[in-house]
């Protein structure tokens, strides 16, 4: 545990030692506030909730998780720092989990620094509180899911630009399970549990889930155990990786 | 238990090239082993293998008795690692990635300030402790990556060319600072510069296309040379062709080879017979044929020599 917080505190650090984590702040805050604001109808609707702001949240995620992800494993393996790391005395799961946790707190920091806008709704109206709160919780799930497959897929290749691109195709198809777009390509000749079981898998689904207000434990559920099997993963591909 | 470092009929394949090939051997406290090989050798997977990064194909090693494939952290704990070509967090600055390292090695408050106080101090780096890793010369980059080694004073180091692309003076720092360590910690360090052998090592392990093919003192690292315990001579042209005959003669001269002409000089060494110590019989021969020479001294061997004696010279027999 003690080396897990050490890795998270040298990651986290390693954020803000580059323009990254400003650019991304930047982006995120800018773009859900304008969505919410001005792309949501936020004054014409006359109703003060933070819908269009949320429903934006998977939207922004596709482009912004795979950008904090992608250097996880790959910039380690291409600088060689991993052979570093991986002879200090922790084990590949502490530096998985380390690392990803370092990302998702990112995340997170993210998510809490738009705060502004939910005082900005309680001030214009009374908005339901519950369901804000909820739907808050529901986005910080979901990003640590899709960060957690972003993860590691960049423990697959050394290149970075290659990491975003096929972590962004990743988290499309998660997200994305659920609507007719994906479930097309399997519909005819894939069989209906296999189906029923890709449409289970969808992220929008479950977020939608959540933010409804309730927070529902089936749901919950699905995206903790979406981020430790992506990290079982994650700590298999490392250390298949590393082998040579 | 004397020795910290075994390492056991160690193999390790990537695809069907065989990059380290049944290699053995034992590094005892005190004891600084100089890893040598031509490029491909094999020598940094080896030592990614005992430092726990790499798996090993066959074979295992174990650091102070702790099997590092079975119980990888406890190895972990003794073994202080300069990875090949010294990789750094470059976003972090030298004092914080010192930090780190020692955090992440268990030291904490006094204990953490003095041992890194130490090795700024031993490796010269109190300049650049602000300044961010990517911006550190090549030179720095290396003495950064060798002070993270020694921080928790472990007792097994494994250094991958310590002193590539360091400044002379460094180099002999560096140099001193690993026999000073090495009195009482087993060391194993990888270089393609021949005189570290005798400047730093006690022991010496020669691979080639990952096998052994050489391991003993840098004493019988010189002997392997056909010229150990050679003389070598400079004479006048005009005489040379007589001092030739003359010492050809010498029941202990093997031969008598020519290495140079110059100026109407030339330079040759005495070949002994199965390196025997034939200084004394040619000193005598020359004088009491009143032979003028220019120069004369004793060969140690050259080392050079012997490397590429012992590791050309398989690749030319497997050629035939
Ligand atoms: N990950 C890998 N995948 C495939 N082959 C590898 C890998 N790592 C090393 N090799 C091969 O293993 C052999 C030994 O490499 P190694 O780096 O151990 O040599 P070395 O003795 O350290 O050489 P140098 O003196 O150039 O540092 C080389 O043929 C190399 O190409
Ligand atoms: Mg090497």
């Amino acid at each position: 545990m003690r080396e897990l917080i050490i890795i998270t505190r040298r990651e986290l650090g390693a954020y803000f030692a580059t323009p990254l984590a400003y650019v991304f702040l930047v982006i995120f805050l800018g773009a859900s506030g304008a969505v919410t604001f001005f792309l949501g109808n936020f004054f014409t609707r006359r109703q003060a909730d933070l819908e269009s702001f949320f429903g934006f949240h998977p939207w922004l995620f596709l482009v912004l998780i795979p950008a904090v992800g992608m250097r996880l494993w790959a910039e380690e393996r291409k600088s060689g720092t991993i052979e570093l790391l991986m002879t200090l005395p922790v084990t590949t799961t502490q530096a998985v989990v380390g690392k990803f946790v370092a990302a998702w707190l990112f995340t997170g920091l993210a998510l809490l620094l738009t705060f502004p806008i939910w005082i900005s709704v309680n001030y214009l109206g009374s908005p339901d509180n519950g369901v804000i709160f909820a739907s808050y919780v529901a986005s910080f799930l979901m990003a640590g899911a899709l960060l957690a497959l972003a993860s590691c897929l960049s423990a697959l290749t050394k290149n970075q630009v290659i990491a975003f691109v096929i972590s962004a195709t990743a988290c499309f198809m998660f997200l994305m399970s659920g609507l007719d777009l994906v479930l097309g390509v399997f519909k005819g000749w894939a069989p209906d549990y296999l189906i029923s079981m890709i449409a289970s898998m969808s992220f929008l689904t479950h977020f939608d889930t959540i933010s409804q207000g309730v927070l529902q434990l089936p749901a919950i559920i699905f995206f903790l155990s979406m981020m430790a099997v992506c990290l079982f993963i994650n700590v298999q591909v490392v250390e298949l990786k590393k082998a040579g | 238990m004397n020795e910290l470092i075994e390492v056991e009929s160690l193999s390790k394949h990537f695809g069907s090239i065989h990059a380290v090939d049944n290699v053995s051997f034992a590094v005892k406290r005190g004891e600084v082993l100089g890893f040598l090989g031509p490029n491909g050798a094999g020598k940094s997977t080896t030592m990614r293998i005992i430092t726990g990064y790499l798996p090993p194909t066959a074979g295992t090693a174990r650091v102070c008795g702790q099997d590092i494939q079975t119980h990888p952290i406890e190895a972990k704990r003794r073994i202080g690692f300069l990875p090949e070509g010294a990789p750094l967090y470059g976003d972090m600055t030298v004092l914080a990635f010192l930090d780190f390292i020692a955090r992440i090695r268990n030291l904490n408050g006094a204990q953490k300030k003095l041992r890194i106080e130490y090795s700024v101090a031993r490796m010269g780096l109190e300049e650049v402790l602000y300044q961010r890793l990517e911006t550190l010369s090549k030179g720095f980059k290396r003495r950064v990556g060798f002070a993270q080694s020694i921080l928790h004073d472990p007792d097994v180091l494994i250094l991958d060319e310590p002193t590539d692309g360091l400044d002379p003076n460094q180099k002999h720092h560096v140099r001193e600072l690993i026999r000073e360590l090495g009195v009482n910690k087993a060391i194993i360090i990888s270089t393609h510069i021949l005189e570290e052998v005798d400047a730093v090592c006690d022991r010496a392990v020669i691979i080639d296309r990952g096998r052994v093919v050489f391991d003993g003192s840098p004493i019988e690292f010189h002997a392997k040379s056909k010229h150990h315990n050679g003389v070598a001579l400079r004479v006048t042209s005009a005489t040379a062709a007589q001092v030739t005959k003359l010492l050809k003669g010498l029941p202990d001269v093997a031969a008598v080879e020519q290495t140079g002409t110059s100026a109407g000089h030339v330079s040759m060494i005495v070949v002994p017979r199965n390196g025997r110590f034939i200084a004394d019989a040619v000193g005598t021969a020359i004088r009491q044929n009143n032979v003028v020479v220019d120069e004369i001294h004793t060969e140690a061997g050259k080392l050079d020599e012997v490397f590429r004696q012992i590791t050309v010279g398989e690749e030319r027999s497997a050629l035939r």
